[in-house]
């Protein structure tokens, strides 16, 4: 027996919520007292690192190009799984549920703790937009778990790992005809850091400061849903109910009010900072830490302090 | 082109989420329900096709009587008929097994559904709809153009875009962006009377065990108040994150 996860590349190349997976797996894997399964693109160069997170055998294969494909892959793939490990990508969410429905599986998705009882297993999950937290269990001989990355965080367990090429056959239903990535850009949904401004900021013209807090931080940058519509920022900056759900360890929002759909999207951020001219922006009583201020005056501040911090660090 | 537009009932987005008190189940006292943000949009990209392709637009929900209210919504908007499976919609796995009965009983040249609900935010049925029936599927689809039988989907993707082609029927999980906002529709008098006229179908759902089960919700932890920092001071704001809140 073994868990199972599936760990993906970005062109070859990990990212933190690959290692994630990995070390989810570990986790759940030493409170079975089993061994974990990293199933992996043969176009990744160093697969053995896994062994760092916990893997203790990866299996590389070409892998598919859709989510429906892939699952077929691993439906192939995984034999004697006490359970599946799938990070929250967007292309996770397209693997995930389309395994579980080919493997007759239990999934629980958005999933934000590592199992809390073993039998039967019972893990924490979002719900409600983040208004609430649902403990779910899960009853099947496969049971899958989608995890939000940067929930779990990574952990490190050095392990002796054994790197096997295998294949299996996914069909793609349909086909790939162009990606589009923007490049030197930090993927929202997986930074631990995010800078986001509002309306506050008055036009497209005044983003340089916040690009430059952004960079001082390593952070990603996000908008409101008011600034995405209006096209001052374009829509996969906007995080939100209906835009990009985000958990950062740092959330910084400058200039934005709070609406409730803003805050769908963000609550789930560990620290959340709030720059707002007006004191009775709602988002004051979701922030961690509040600033009253223009973000005029404010920001340009922030990046230079930040500056000579980083500076001494 | 006969369009199948999944919705899914939820609590609006500005309602106070409270559980009932053994916690197993949200406590919809009070609770205004609508048609699922998410839904909403591809609801308007099935009105847009119409519009120039002809055809017909089915809703269909997974749910309880209570549910109706908003499937007559989304005919007021301008969906021509609407389909109830009855069956509590509990678990995703046995939601998306109704919902592929109903399109292998029926003929749909598209499935069109919000990428996830605002409730149990699964993001699941979409993706399960699609490998039951082993059609093609694009999730967080915010682009989709058809030509004939092909489609151009736009999708989403970590960091960037993806544009994929597909021959239909196939199924979508829509998001703002398939439409966008201004495009949103809100149903006018003329809208609602038609709406009491069109068929609202009940279909007997097929019961399967739910693999599985939500055990309790709870409500997140209560912040502590904001600390406000001078506006002078963001010195503060920089130790205090590095020392105190570990972020930076």
């Amino acid at each position: 027996m073994s868990i199972f996860v599936y760990v993906e590349d970005w062109n070859g190349a990990y990212k933190k919520s690959s290692f994630e997976a990995v070390s989810y797996a570990r986790i759940w894997a030493n409170s079975l007292n089993t061994s974990v399964t990293a199933l992996t693109s043969s176009v990744v160069s160093n697969p053995s690192v896994l062994g760092e997170y916990g893997a203790d055998q990866v299996l590389t294969f070409e892998i598919a190009k859709t989510g429906f494909g892939l699952a077929q892959q691993l439906q192939a793939l995984i034999q004697n799984a006490s359970g599946v490990v799938i990070s929250g990508t967007n292309f996770g969410k397209s693997v995930a549920p389309a395994f579980t429905a080919l493997s007759s599986g239990a999934l629980s998705s958005n999933t934000t703790s590592t199992p809390i009882t073993i039998s039967p297993l019972t893990v924490k999950r979002g719900a409600f937009s983040s208004k609430g937290i649902e403990t779910i269990e899960l009853s099947s001989e496969m049971p899958i778990i989608c995890f939000v990355p940067n929930s779990i965080g990574v952990q490190e367990f050095p392990t002796a790992c054994t790197v096997t090429e295998t294949q299996a056959e996914g069909n793609d239903l349909l086909s790939v005809e162009e990606i589009t990535i923007a490049s030197g850009k930090i993927a929202l949904p997986e930074a631990d850091v995010v800078v986001s401004a509002g309306r506050g900021l008055k036009g497209p013209e005044h983003w340089g400061m916040i690009e430059a807090l952004a960079d001082v931080l390593g952070a990603a940058t996000a908008c409101s849903k008011p600034v995405s519509d209006i096209g001052w920022r374009p829509h996969n900056e906007h995080v939100g109910q209906t835009g990009i759900q985000v958990n950062p360890n740092l959330y910084i929002a400058i200039g934005i009010s709070g609406a409730i759909q803003h805050l769908a999207g963000v609550s789930a951020s560990k620290t959340i900072v709030v720059v707002n001219t007006d004191p009775e922006a709602p988002f004051f009583k979701a922030a961690d830490y509040g600033i009253v201020g223009d973000a005029f005056q404010v920001v340009p501040k922030l990046v230079d302090t930040l500056r000579a911090f980083k500076a001494d660090q | 082109m006969n369009t199948l537009v999944c919705i899914s009932h939820v609590p609006d987005t500005t309602a106070k989420i409270n559980f009932t008190s053994d916690g197993h189940s949200l406590d919809a006292t009070g609770v205004q329900f609508v048609i699922n943000p998410y839904d909403e949009f591809g609801l308007t990209k099935a009105l847009h096709l119409k519009e120039s392709l002809g055809g017909t637009i089915t809703v269909l929900n997974v749910g309880g009587p209570e549910t109706e209210p908003t499937l007559r919504k989304a005919l007021a908007i301008g969906a021509d008929q609407a389909v109830r499976i009855d069956a509590i919609p509990s678990d995703a796995i046995t939601v998306a097994q109704n919902i592929k009965n109903h399109i292998s009983a029926n003929s749909y040249d598209l499935i069109i559904c919000g990428q996830e609900s605002i409730d149990y935010n699964g993001q699941q049925v979409p993706a399960m709809i699609a490998a039951l029936l082993q059609l093609p599927f694009t999730n967080a689809c915010v682009g989709l153009d058809l030509s004939g039988s092909e489609a151009t989907t736009k999708a989403e993707i970590d960091g960037g875009h993806a544009t994929f082609k597909a021959t239909l029927p196939m199924v979508i999980g829509g998001k703002k962006g398939i439409v966008e906002e201004k495009d949103l529709r809100i149903p006018n008098m003329r809208g609602i009377m038609s709406a009491r006229s069109k068929p609202l179908k009940i279909e007997m759902a097929v019961e399967g065990v739910a693999p599985t089960k939500a055990v309790s919700f709870d409500k997140p932890v209560v912040k502590t108040a904001v600390r406000m920092i001078d506006p002078e001071n963001v010195e503060e704001l920089v130790r205090l994150l590095h020392e105190e809140a570990k972020a930076i």
